[in-house]
């Protein structure tokens, strides 16, 4: 009886001395931090950095110029593009932000369809510029943090042609790493296309499921 | 004939520049979140439809059957010519805002293709390396601090702000190689650069029939666009009107898409 108490009493004192609480956040941390550990390597795959943005961006421009070359009909091509803007593009959070103060009246499912309507709006529309790239290439050429994540500055070389800049913007906000926006000389992509949604909308007096129905006409 | 050219080039620039003077309110952050000074919107629509009707009945015609009949290596090289011709007053340009190092290429260009490239028709001082110089009365305007002013939709034209306007009439009436209304022969460089418009207007036809034709609005669409487009150039990167247009869609106050 005796021995078991002293063995036991000094682990009793140290859970009541002042010290406990550092004893027992080291282990609470130790306890916590040891799953984080083991899944370390993957979160550190998962982390966007200089290298993972620009890299998103070089395999985005060359999944796009295999479907270029891929000889298909405009339409099929447009639906190509639709899996790699879904694939490479935050949809939901460009969708948000060009729908702009409209998105607060929005419901979810609105909001749903909306996301929907864009992406296939914003396929379509861009899709068939990219004719304009055949024979021409993009190289990136350099990459900086920025608050949300990283720009990556791509030089478009088209034939006969001044290079013109292509910025592409990278966050992992999403869960994973995606551009959510592109500057084409300077022009904003999503703000022109919250431009043109507010457009839309104020020539249907407001109504956003004429908007997503007529987008959706459009794509 | 040239006193009365220059009088209507000095009455014009009065009416433009007492515009800017008039309207230099809007602050850094509002330019770069894209906004624009447009009080003239209803005459400035008006003159949008106006040049619309223009672009369908003839410029729009006119430049597809250019790029589509005329073979690309001519309408390349008149390009060429056109932009040849423009060098003496950009390099007058690049002077005027100090900027010595794109006078030098403009003037090397100029000697160049005016020379080994036949009268400008080719472009050697490409294959030579030697940088693009491009600058025109607009960006002297504003390396000298002059503000935007508001937005003006020109005829034959298209969006524009006051400043680059007034740089476009200026340009378009000094330069020696662009304008003469009393010698047709000199007015060869007026011709190449109507020529260089329609290849351009010819080459990215859907792109722009997509703005004008094909959009909700597309006042509103052709005034952004060119608004960023023109601050881009000007700016340059990372300056004013550029690095706060990564403004942060995460952020944005209308709710989070991640959030449930």
């Amino acid at each position: 009886m005796v021995t078991c108490t002293t063995t036991l009493m000094p682990i009793y004192m140290v859970t009541l001395m002042p010290s406990n609480f550092k004893f027992r956040r080291l282990l609470l941390t130790s306890a916590m931090v040891a799953p984080l550990v083991a899944s370390l390597p993957s979160l550190a795959f998962a982390a966007l950095t200089k290298a993972t943005a620009s890299e998103l961006v070089n395999r985005l421009v060359g999944d796009i110029n295999k479907v270029i070359a891929s000889g298909k009909s405009e339409p099929a091509m447009v639906r190509d593009f639709e899996k790699l803007f879904i694939k490479y593009a935050d949809v939901p959070i460009m969708a948000r932000y060009a729908l702009g103060v409209d998105g607060r009246r929005a419901s979810k499912g609105q909001m749903r369809s909306f996301t929907k309507a864009f992406q296939g709006y914003i396929s379509s529309k861009y899709g068939r510029r990219f004719r304009e790239f055949i024979g021409g290439s993009l190289e990136v050429k350099s990459t900086r943090k920025i608050k949300t994540g990283f720009e990556v500055k791509s030089i478009a070389l088209l034939k006969g042609q001044a290079p013109f800049e292509v910025t592409f913007l990278v966050s992992d906000k999403s869960g994973k790493g995606k551009f959510y926006n592109m500057f084409i000389e300077g022009v904003n992509m999503l703000l022109t296309e919250r431009t043109e949604i507010g457009a839309m909308l104020d020539r249907r007096g407001g109504n956003i499921d004429k908007m997503i129905a007529d987008l959706k006409k459009i794509a | 004939m040239r006193l009365m050219q220059r009088s209507v080039f000095a009455a014009t620039v009065l009416i433009l520049t007492g515009m800017l003077s008039a309207c230099a309110t809007q602050s850094v952050e509002q330019r770069a979140a894209g906004e624009f000074f447009d009080p003239f919107e209803p005459t400035n629509r008006k003159v949008h439809a106006f040049n619309k009707v223009l672009d369908k009945a003839i410029f729009r015609p006119a430049s597809t059957g250019y790029v589509g009949f005329i073979p690309e290596p001519i309408v390349t090289s008149l390009t060429h010519f056109a932009v040849n011709l423009s060098m003496p007053g950009v390099v007058v340009d690049a002077v005027l805002q100090g900027d010595f190092k794109t006078a030098g290429n403009g003037l090397a260009r100029f000697l160049i293709n005016s020379t080994v490239g036949i009268a400008g028709l080719a472009d050697p001082s490409t294959d030579f390396n030697i940088p693009r110089a491009d600058t025109d009365f607009g960006e002297t305007l504003y390396v000298w601090g002059v503000g935007e002013g508001p937005m003006v939709e020109l005829p034959f034209y298209g969006p524009a702000t006051t400043r680059d306007a007034v740089g476009i009439v200026a340009d378009f009436f000094t330069s020696p190689l662009t304008f003469s209304p009393v010698r047709p022969v000199d007015n060869i460089g007026f011709y190449a650069s109507l020529l260089e418009r329609m290849a351009d207007r010819g080459n990215f036809s859907d792109t722009i029939d997509s703005i004008l034709y094909e959009s909700a609005d597309s006042y509103a669409q052709a005034r952004i666009i060119y608004l960023q487009n023109r601050r881009f150039e000007l700016a340059g990167d990372g300056v004013d009107g550029y690095g706060d247009l990564y403004d942060d869609p995460y952020a944005d106050i209308y709710g989070d898409p991640y959030a449930e």
